[in-house]
């Protein structure tokens, strides 16, 4: 029940965050979104994303009010507009339509198929030794994963480095 | 010390001065506890590198770079990176990769347990945490953008 | 069932703002929307009713724990998330810079 409220304030701030011109609310708008998600995420017996959630989504409201300079542009009402605009809602109310019938085939919620889990919940304390299920999932079952993580974030970082740099050899010097 | 014109009030930079150590040794017990409670080396890097972002947004930049330049943030992250890489690789030496090679796995529970699980997750905080701190020095540094409203 | 529709719901909402606006910084906006609804359908899918958070303690024989497998699997999607957004805030600086407006349908020239 809470569950259900909360997804509805989340779509509430998520029209808010779309329609609204001025951007700096728009952003601070779409941290509400992440603040709605991280309290989702303790209701659904998660902790360690619902940290993680919450410290990324503090992080990434300073890196995006860096960014906010101008004002929304408005809606040019020219060329094809109705028909684009209404192409869009026409492709995403087919989509809900097919997606309904898509998810009937999913098992009820609350109650998952856990096949591979099984075996992580039973051996986990005695192989690994760790009391936290999830990191020794990450760092020991499937460490592999963790190591192309740690691949993307420093590409990310050497990208953002190599883009953001001093005026070039080209119009400068 | 500081430059009375740099970064914001008063307020905030009283405030800052007593939190700012307690938001980050906070930091280092959620990557060391990362077997025992929820959180990791993910969390916990973030929270070490908002630590700093919050000393440079409020006493401004020199202050900051003093504390945590930008070459010593680049030669953590790499540090990070390979040390993660090598305790991945040395398990090799038992035919696997990522071998969890303390033979002895601690008793369940205590700090000192689970192999090689706590290296693992100091090794990904310092590369999460001088990464993110180096995205944000470029972001923030960056000069040549005039700001309109 | 009717928690996954209103995941999709929010899904759609994130995906309209990418295709219909002409700010730059709207469209980094809607796909942080999109991120979260995905992240948010993985737990979904994995959580038990009457369970406990994956996390063992001391001499208690726990019955019930949801499945920890998907939230090993959103731990990592939610940092590389932040890392793909400051990429494309970075980018987004650097066309400013170049074209001085945010506008897409002035971005027209894709050399130089």
């Amino acid at each position: 029940m809470e569950l259900h409220l909360l997804l509805l304030f989340m779509i509430f701030a998520a029209l808010v965050a779309v329609e609204i011109e001025d951007l700096l609310s728009s952003v601070i708008a779409v941290g509400a979104v992440g603040l709605g998600l991280s309290l989702a995420f303790l209701i659904l017996k998660a902790p360690d994303l619902a940290i993680t959630q919450l410290v990324v989504e503090i992080l990434c409201l300073i890196i995006l009010i860096r960014a906010t300079i101008k004002k929304d542009l408005p809606l040019i009402r020219d060329g094809r507009w109705l028909f684009n605009t209404v192409s869009t809602i026409l492709f995403i109310v087919f989509f809900l339509i097919f997606s309904y019938f898509a998810l009937k085939e999913l098992p009820d919620f609350g109650q998952p198929i856990m096949k591979v889990a099984k075996e992580y919940i039973k051996d986990g304390l005695l192989k690994t030794g760790a009391s936290n299920l999830v990191a020794s999932i990450i760092l020991d079952f499937r460490g592999y994963d963790t190591l192309g993580e740690a691949t993307v974030l420093f590409t990310a970082v050497i990208g953002v480095l190599v883009v953001i740099r001093k005026v070039g050899r080209i119009n400068g010097k | 010390m500081e430059n009375k014109k740099a970064g914001m009030t008063l307020i905030v930079k009283t405030i800052t001065r007593l939190t700012v150590g307690l938001i980050l040794l906070y930091g280092i017990y959620i990557v060391l506890h990362g077997h025992l409670t929820p959180g990791g080396g993910f969390s916990g890097g973030v929270i070490i590198a908002l630590s700093f972002i919050h000393l440079m947004l409020a006493f401004g930049k020199e202050v900051a770079l003093k504390k945590l330049s930008e070459v010593w943030a680049s030669i953590l992250e790499s540090l990070g990176a390979i040390m993660f890489l090598s305790i991945a690789a040395l398990g090799f030496l038992g035919g696997y990769f990522f071998l969890n090679f303390f033979l002895s796995k601690g008793r369940p529970f205590t700090l000192f347990s689970a192999g090689i699980i706590p290296l693992c997750n100091i090794a990904i905080s310092l590369k999460v945490g001088a990464g993110l701190f180096a995205i944000f020095v470029a972001l923030v540094l960056f000069k040549g953008l005039t700001k309109e409203k | 069932m009717s928690v996954y529709f209103l995941c999709l719901i929010l899904f759609c909402i994130g995906l309209y703002c990418v295709l219909r606006k002409r700010n730059i910084i709207k469209i980094i906006i809607g796909l942080g929307i999109m991120e979260y609804a995905v992240n948010l359908f993985f737990i979904l899918i994995g959580y038990r009713y009457p369970a406990r958070a994956p996390i063992l303690a001391k001499d208690q024989v726990i019955a019930n724990i949801v499945d920890p497998l998907p939230q090993a699997l959103v731990l990592t999607a939610i940092v590389i998330g932040l890392a793909v957004t400051a990429l494309l805030v970075a980018i987004a600086i650097r066309i400013y810079e170049k074209y001085g407006t945010f506008d897409i349908t002035k971005i027209r020239k894709l050399h130089g």
